[in-house]
């Protein structure tokens, strides 16, 4: 059957290699070239660097998930006093980034700060080596903070499967005289381990990937050595080396998320759990969970929020600045950028699966959400190889056509930045709008053909309106999280141009975050703006 | 009565398996056709193929003397002037019901679209609906839309693909009378697509029985019903009874209920085993404790009641009036009839 979308196809498979591009210079890179740099950090640094990571990666998990799990067993099994409020307080640390949490507790918690020269007062110690304190820039502290931040998808998708497991397996269980340890032992927790595992894996490969707290905090892992064989040493082919390292642990942390799913289809999904089934807490064990609860709030919400206000009132008109104003454009036209185009591509992918119903036709959309995997200094690394290779043909062709030279039209421009953000964050658009127009019934297609419309008038004219608030959902979330993109931007910026992300991580850097209270404190209020529309689009779900 | 639609030898592979094969038939215009049959037998491949949906693999097909799909020629759906309702409406969640009704009628002048609508309206009796949208309908009312919108472009044939299956069943059979009224007012050629035989039997003027992708038999109801050509037919149109017969040189059978006469039958040979088709409706029964008959089982359906009856050893269904109990004793009758014989299995 003609098709009537053959410029579609086009732009699909187009798209979706292109998106892939950057993987495959990788991969392509890291095999093909040998590099001495790379030898010599193997027998230098790396193998302390690929044990930090590990540790890092180990700690964060296992933090998270005691943090998290209570949380969301409590949350969706007990009736917590002030529930409503706590439920989605509990999900807000998501949206601070680890490196302004990290500065703010080490302002807090070092030699000068309040809680120790409290504790010396109080004490009358004098100097430092009549005590012994915790230093939080080690990688201890680094697992910590990002612990904090993180916590929020262990809590997240734990709660969700706690919630939507039946109800009736738990009256069951109650009626068999199971205590509530007993049934959360040998029925909840069983149930909701596919749920967990897909929560640390995200976790893991956060943590993996992330590169401002760890930087902050002087630790070395692989995503800092990325960084410094680029800008350190200048060697490509050593940064691809390292990022294919990373991505190789990448893929098989998501092999590990596809395994634990498989069984997801065990989960009940309706009933909604009666008030009344939730466990009533009394004396201690009321207290108990009110503490637990709140001091994760506190500690990743309360106290991070109350010290950027407190720097913000201090330092107001020192960081308002102009400064503030032209980055805060810049990332807006970054973020808006990255936002259209990555919605245009998840359209176009989408239709295209949609009118051609073939088994490879699925194949364009699920190149374009590859690069989400993908920690944004790697990807950094991958844009850079591919953009500079245009570059260089670019500049081969201009110069035997005599235009001149046009310099790095790709890798040292805003392109490349952008092109960085669609590749890493097409993937939200295009399950947006594939989740969207999965719902619009396949019968409208047949009745728009039908009734005397060709495949173009058909998008058009019924499926686009049907799936406008898809559309509009993706793009803000592509729009927040390009906001919010530090790994890959810092590698990308060209040269004198910062965006908000730079700019504030910058002047955490430099120790001064106080001067960039206000972009910091815009960057937390912008990245929670998708907590709350997750969190309200779940509520939807159960009522 | 000119010809609608015209199938002649038509296949229709899926991923390689053929799910029509050498199908023919034609349909008369102003003709109500239903193809009936069990889910997975092919009848919405073929709806959808009429309608352009699927890819033909081999054979033609003409509407209104007019080749849509054959040698080189393939109409797509929106050339084909045919008008589609479906299981789950397909109503456009976006637009009213007046847009609804107007999607297909674009490139007709304005003034003609409004007057074309309120036409449609209040022939499925919705005047007052227009400005709603279908969300904010019934089931039976979003079907009327569907069927209004379907109508609205005056297209040579209507197809439905199980239309009625999402209705309860208290509405369903008004539903089913009201639209047949408008069809047959407005003279519309419709196909229709149900695994239902009450359905087929309300809905229809001739019915199409599909199994494994051809079509058994085409007929009337009664036709269907009463002369079924094979046991598929038989046993999927309604309740029956076999009972093993042979064939006599005179054109008589004899059976356990006595000798009966039959028109002679060139497909069977003299002496040849047979079995013989007893629709409830043929049998008649009488209490009679000297009759060979005894009551098994009964079924109360209001206005008759529905025996399993044994007799020598064989269980026959029968339909009464008679009021009896299980263990009576009872003669049976058979209604005279043109006996339907099939070779034995």
């Amino acid at each position: 059957m003609k098709s009537g979308f053959s410029g579609g196809a086009v732009v699909s498979w187009l798209a979706g290699v292109l998106l892939v591009l950057p993987v495959a210079a990788i991969f392509y890179t890291a095999i093909g070239d040998t590099d001495e740099l790379f030898t010599h950090l193997m027998n230098t640094v790396l193998p302390t660097y690929v044990g930090n990571t590990l540790v890092l990666v180990a700690g964060v998990v296992l933090l998270t998930l005691i943090f998290g799990l209570p949380a969301a067993w409590l949350m969706a099994m007990c009736r917590v006093p002030g529930a409503a409020l706590l439920e989605w307080l509990l999900i807000l640390p998501l949206a601070f980034p680890g490196y302004i949490v990290g500065y703010i507790y080490t302002d807090l918690l070092d030699y000068a700060g309040p809680v120790q020269s409290a504790l010396r007062d109080w004490f009358e110690w004098s100097q430092p080596q009549d005590y012994w304190f915790p230093d939080i820039r080690t990688l201890g502290g680094a697992i910590v903070v990002l612990s904090l931040v993180l916590y929020p998808y262990v809590y997240l998708l734990a709660r969700m499967a706690f919630i939507e497991q039946s109800a009736n397996l738990l009256q069951s269980a109650r009626l068999l005289k199971a205590s509530p340890w007993d049934s959360f032992r040998r029925i909840s927790l069983p149930l909701a381990r596919p749920a967990i595992a897909v929560a640390l894996s995200l976790v893991a490969m956060e943590a993996l990937g992330d590169f401002g707290t760890v930087s902050y905090f002087a630790v070395q892992t692989l995503t800092t050595a990325v960084y410094d064989t680029w800008l350190g040493y200048s060697s490509l082919t050593a940064a691809a080396k390292i990022s294919a390292l990373m991505l190789v642990a990448i893929f098989l942390l998501i092999s590990a998320e596809r395994y634990s799913r498989r069984r997801q289809k065990l989960f009940q999904k309706d009933l909604r759990r009666p008030e009344n089934m939730r466990y009533p807490l009394r004396g201690g064990k009321k207290w108990l969970a009110l503490i637990w609860c709140w001091s994760l709030v506190l500690f990743a919400v309360g106290l991070p929020l109350l010290q950027l206000a407190g720097y913000a009132f201090d330092y107001f008109l020192a960081s308002w600045t102009r400064e503030f104003r032209d980055y805060t454009f810049n990332s807006l036209l970054v973020a808006l950028s990255a936002a259209v185009i990555s919605v245009l591509i998840a359209l176009v992918t989408a239709f295209y699966r949609r009118v051609v119903n073939r088994r490879l036709s699925v194949l364009p959309m699920g190149m374009a959400s590859l690069g989400y995997a993908v920690p944004g200094t790697v990807l950094a690394i991958g844009v850079l190889l591919c953009l500079t290779t245009a570059d260089h043909w670019l500049n081969d062709v201009a110069g035997y056509l005599g235009w001149g030279r046009p310099g790095l039209l790709f890798s040292g421009t805003l392109i490349a930045l952008v092109f960085a953000f669609v590749v890493r964050f097409s993937a939200i658009a295009v399950g947006s709008v594939e989740s969207s127009l999965g719902k619009v019934s396949p019968s409208l297609d047949m009745a728009s053909r039908t009734l005397g419309y060709g495949t173009a008038a058909m998008l058009y004219r019924v499926h686009l309106p049907l799936i406008r608030r898809g559309c509009l959902i993706g793009a803000l979330l592509v729009f927040i999280e390009s906001m919010k993109e530090l790994n890959a931007a810092l590698l990308l910026r060209p040269f004198n141009f910062e965006t908000l992300a730079t700019y504030v991580y910058n002047f955490a850097s430099d120790e001064r975050l106080e001067l960039a209270a206000l972009p910091a404190i815009l960057l937390v209020v912008v990245g929670m703006i998708p907590l709350i529309l997750v969190n309200r689009s779940l509520e939807q779900q159960h009522l | 009565m000119s010809t609608a639609l015209k199938i002649d030898r038509l296949a229709c592979n899926y991923r390689k398996q053929a799910v029509l094969e050498d199908l023919s038939l034609e349909i008369s215009s102003g003709e109500i056709v239903c193809l009936l049959g069990a889910s997975g037998c092919g009848k919405t491949t073929l709806l959808k193929a009429i309608a352009g949906l699927l890819p033909l693999d081999a054979g033609t097909m003409t509407i209104n003397n007019k080749v849509v799909a054959g040698d080189d020629v393939w109409l797509p759906p929106e050339q084909r002037h045919i008008g589609m309702i479906f299981q789950d409406y397909a109503l456009f969640p976006h637009l009213t019901v007046r847009k609804n009704i107007a999607f297909g009628l674009r490139h007709w002048p304005k003034a003609k679209v409004g007057r074309q609508v309120d036409r449609m309206l209040e022939l499925v009796h919705l005047q007052e609906f227009g400005n709603r949208y279908p969300h904010q309908l019934s089931g039976g009312q979003q079907q009327r839309v569907a069927i209004a919108r379907a109508m609205a472009s005056e297209p040579d044939i209507i197809l439905l693909d199980e239309p009625f299956s999402n209705i309860d069943t208290q509405v369903r059979h008004d539903l089913i009378r009201d639209i047949r009224r408008i069809f047959k007012a407005q003279g519309v050629t419709a196909i229709f697509v149900t695994h239902s035989r009450d359905e087929a039997f309300a809905f229809s003027d001739r019915m199409a029985v599909m199994n494994n992708g051809i079509i058994e038999q085409f007929g009337t109801a009664a036709e269907l019903y009463f002369q079924p050509r094979s046991r598929f037919v038989a046993d999927f149109l309604g309740k029956g009874s076999y009972l093993p017969v042979s064939m006599q040189d005179n054109g008589t059978i004899t059976t356990p209920l006595g000798e009966h006469a039959t028109p002679v039958r060139q497909e069977f040979v003299q002496g040849q085993d047979l079995e013989w088709l007893l629709r409830p409706q043929s049998l008649r029964l009488r209490p009679d404790a000297a009759g060979k008959g005894i009551i098994i089982e009964q079924t109360f359906m209001g206005d008759s009641c529905r025996y399993l009856v044994e007799l020598d050893g064989y269980r026959l269904t029968v339909n009464s009036r008679e009021l009896l109990a299980p263990g009576d004793h009872v003669e049976l009758l058979v209604e005279p009839h043109a006996p339907v014989l099939f070779e034995t299995a």
